[in-house]
């Protein structure tokens, strides 16, 4: 019966996954929206784009670390 | 372990997802002490080995006109010094050779990790918290050896309000010390979700009326993998190099 | 700092070698291979380090530095030819400038020349054409002369003839006057 609430908590907390793909959605989105106004200042902001893309895929990386956890640790 | 215990009755339907994942001893036996040579040293090894022959053997005959190994081996010295270069200024140059470590590190775990069949070392959470640790102490000693108490200035706005400054040196002080978990976890959570998720897709591949969907979903998960493969190796780089900027100008 | 994380995975390895026989679903909880995969990491980190500071980056950059340098002469020997081309295509165009003055002064000479023998000789034809007129005007005038002469003479005879046949006896001489009066008439 543990075992099943945490089978539970584990799919709860793969909602986090789409939370995060929407917030990778949104930088990758607003990147372009601004690339394609100014694409000469685009190249230069790249990194910035991968670094942003990397701090909204790290909060979805939890919730799925939560999710594994809940699923073989618990 | 329930949930073991579940893939088990289930007879046709076996998950093992986190199998892949697990350390065995080289040369049999059962115990791994500190020494032991176990998988996950084999394909550090082999990384290592990679390494030398794309950066040492690909340009020892030193062509102007570079062969195939030669011009990527270019490419990785000209991206990642670009990289160090633009965010760390020219002072940061000399921790050029550390950075391009982790990079080709990673970077050829990332890509040795992908073979059918392989070990992903950096789908580890103590590999990869080593990494993000010595780049977290590295940052952190640096930053105070160079610039001594002003590197506190780091977590001190001073652009902002007098009021707000100390909620923010809060907020800054946390971030600062999130950063090798965030730095750590991002790295190896990626590469183990997309791990699991094949080893996922592939045992749906026992039932033969889905098999062709899973077959087809794990073809592009692993294109997909390929991209999060050096992704990760990049956006680890390159956070590396944003982290030592702070130890080198730690003015905002 | 090597060391320092050294220590902390040998302190962890005894913390999970008691935990390690629960034998946990995740490989990456098992803290009891936590020593082994942090010492085999530093010893590759330290080997990669070692490798690529001692040997692979140096080289690297020693071969793109020599690639700049000799794209950087190339450059300028390509520089130097363009340059000499561009002297070259002057003094083309300067020989040629000057080829093409010196035929036209030539073809001038030449014109002049032509002219001047062509002046020379209408003169000559000239003067031949003027001293061919004359003597032929004086040809003319002599056969006139003769002609005036054979006429009278004609005239002559044929007045003697007539009176003659008419039966009187000519004076050549008064017949002679009269025929002359006559055709002066």
């Amino acid at each position: 019966m543990e075992g099943d609430l945490a089978h539970i908590g584990a799919g709860l907390a793969a909602i986090g996954s789409g939370a995060a793909a929407i917030g990778v959605g949104n930088v990758a989105g607003n990147f372009l929206a601004g690339a394609l106004r100014n694409p000469s200042a685009a190249a230069s902001q790249t990194a910035t784009l991968f670094i942003g893309i990397a701090f909204a895929e790290a909060l979805g990386i939890f919730a799925f670390l939560v999710a594994l956890l809940l699923m073989f640790a618990v | 372990m329930a949930s073991e215990a579940h893939g088990a009755e289930e007879g046709g339907l076996v998950f093992h997802p986190m199998d892949q994942f697990i350390i065995k001893p080289l040369f049999g036996g059962d115990t791994i002490a500190w020494y032991t040579p176990t998988n996950a040293s084999l394909w550090m090894a082999l990384a290592v080995l990679a390494i030398i022959g794309l950066l040492v053997l690909g340009s020892s005959k030193r062509a102007i006109v570079p062969t195939r190994m030669q011009s990527i081996a270019e490419l990785a010295y000209g991206f990642i010094y670009k990289m160090v270069e633009d965010i760390c200024g020219k002072d940061g140059v000399k921790y050029f050779p550390y950075v391009m470590t982790l990079f080709m590190f990673i970077v050829c775990a990332n890509f040795l990790g992908l073979l059918p069949l392989s070990f992903t070392t950096t789908s580890h959470f103590a590999v990869t918290t080593v990494l993000a640790l010595a780049v977290f102490l590295t940052v952190t000693i640096l930053g105070f050896v160079l610039n001594g108490t002003k590197f506190l200035g780091l977590f001190w706005v001073s652009s902002a309000p007098l009021a707000l400054r100390p909620v923010l040196a809060i907020i800054e002080l946390i971030s600062y010390f999130v950063r090798p978990v965030s730095h750590s976890i991002r790295l190896a959570g990626n590469v183990m979700a997309g791990h699991a998720v094949i080893k996922v897709f592939a045992g749906f591949a026992a039932i033969t009326v889905i098999s062709p969907v899973s077959v087809l979903a794990i073809t592009a998960m692993y294109g997909l993998e390929v991209l999060v493969a050096f992704i990760q190796a990049y956006v680890f780089t390159i956070l590396t190099c944003v982290y030592l900027k702070d130890a080198l100008h730690p003015s905002h | 700092m090597a060391t320092e994380t050294h220590d902390a995975g040998h302190t962890a390895a005894d913390a999970a070698h008691a935990a390690a026989d629960s034998a946990p679903g995740m490989p990456q909880l098992d803290f009891a291979t936590y020593p082994n995969q942090i010492f085999w990491l530093l010893v590759t980190l330290v080997v990669i380090y070692l490798i690529l500071s001692r040997v692979a980056l140096p080289r690297i950059g020693g071969i793109l530095a020599e690639r700049t340098g000799t794209i950087t002469n190339d450059l300028a020997a390509a520089e130097d030819l363009k340059a000499k081309a561009v002297d070259a295509e002057a003094a083309y165009n300067q020989a040629l400038a000057d080829a093409r003055v010196e035929a036209q002064r030539i073809a001038a000479e030449a014109r002049a020349e032509i002219q001047a023998g062509l002046d020379d000789a209408i003169v000559k034809a000239d003067a031949e054409i003027a001293a061919k007129a004359a003597e032929s005007e004086k040809a003319i005038a002599e056969i006139r002369a003769n002609a005036l002469e054979s006429i009278k003479a004609v005239a002559d005879d044929t007045a003697v003839e007539i009176v003659t046949a008419m039966g009187g006896t000519a004076d050549a001489a008064a017949v002679s006057d009269a025929v002359a009066n006559r055709v002066k008439g």
